[in-house]
């Protein structure tokens, strides 16, 4: 599970990058720098997930695939996996989403 | 949702952790069972037995944590299929505070649970009385106190 963070953390511009359980909003694994609180994040991330799960359900679009949250100062991008949990990463707003993604999409299959 | 107090200060943090946590029942009560405020409850009588249990299941943890010569348990969750139970106690200046929560895992997770309790028994500390002794309730009184606390409970 640490490599699977690494490889996303050592992407330039990525803060932090934490595994979390989507069913009760907890902690699996983290990697974050200083001031970012993993436990707030944790929570409010599977909170989102499971009301942006009904929302792709009710509009008949299927499990998501990867989020991309914009803010004034960075950017919170996630993947569900299959196994339930969540590979989110916080990163400053330039960072390189594609490559984020790509790496959060292969955390995904490693943790599944 | 009924969100009420027999302790007045406790129901702005009470509204607050109910609709961020989206909790569908919460007690908050004193380790003998006395209850300070209610919210999602309909019945008297519903709100007697969790408080009785409440005080029960942290009574007999605490003395589980005396026999393993441990602090007593921080918080105990039981999540079932469909709803968790979150039970928690804190210290304030006029004693300690137990918080029970259901929540419904449609709508919340024990993260968020925890993640709002932290606020709430950080919001009820600065909100609590400070200076004043908790009123004692004697044997005596005991069936009218509890009689005019449901009265509040539930606007009666």
């Amino acid at each position: 599970m640490n490599t699977a963070l690494d490889l996303i953390t050592r992407v330039r511009g990525v803060r932090g990058a934490m595994l979390v359980s989507a069913e009760d909003g907890l902690v699996i694994a983290e990697q974050l720098m200083e001031g970012i609180k993993g436990s707030a994040v944790a929570a409010l991330a599977a909170s989102l997930a499971g009301r942006l799960r009904r929302a792709m359900e009710a509009a008949g679009l299927g499990t998501s695939v990867f989020w991309h949250l914009q803010a004034d100062q960075g950017t919170l991008l996630v993947v569900p996996a299959a196994s339930g949990i969540l590979v989110v990463a916080v990163a400053e707003a330039d960072v390189n989403i594609g490559l984020v993604r790509l790496e959060l999409l292969r955390a995904g299959e490693a943790v599944a | 949702m009924t969100t009420r107090a027999v302790e007045n200060w406790t129901l702005a943090p009470l509204t607050d952790f109910v609709r961020e946590a989206s909790a569908r029942l919460v007690l908050l009560m004193t380790p003998a069972g006395q209850v300070l405020a209610q919210s999602g409850f309909s019945r008297a009588v519903d709100v007697m037995s969790a408080a009785a249990l409440g005080a029960a299941i942290v009574a007999s943890t605490g003395e589980l944590a005396k026999q393993l010569r441990q602090a007593p348990f921080a918080a105990l969750n039981h999540q079932g299929h469909r709803h968790g139970i979150f039970l928690s106690t804190f210290p304030i200046e006029r004693g300690t505070v137990v918080v029970l929560a259901v929540y419904d895992l449609d709508v919340s997770s024990l993260g968020l649970v925890q993640l709002f309790y932290e606020q709430l028994a950080t919001d009820l500390k600065a909100a609590s009385p400070k200076g004043s002794v908790p009123k004692q309730v004697l044997a005596a009184d005991f069936e009218r106190e509890l009689s005019e606390s449901l009265n509040t409970l539930f606007g009666r």
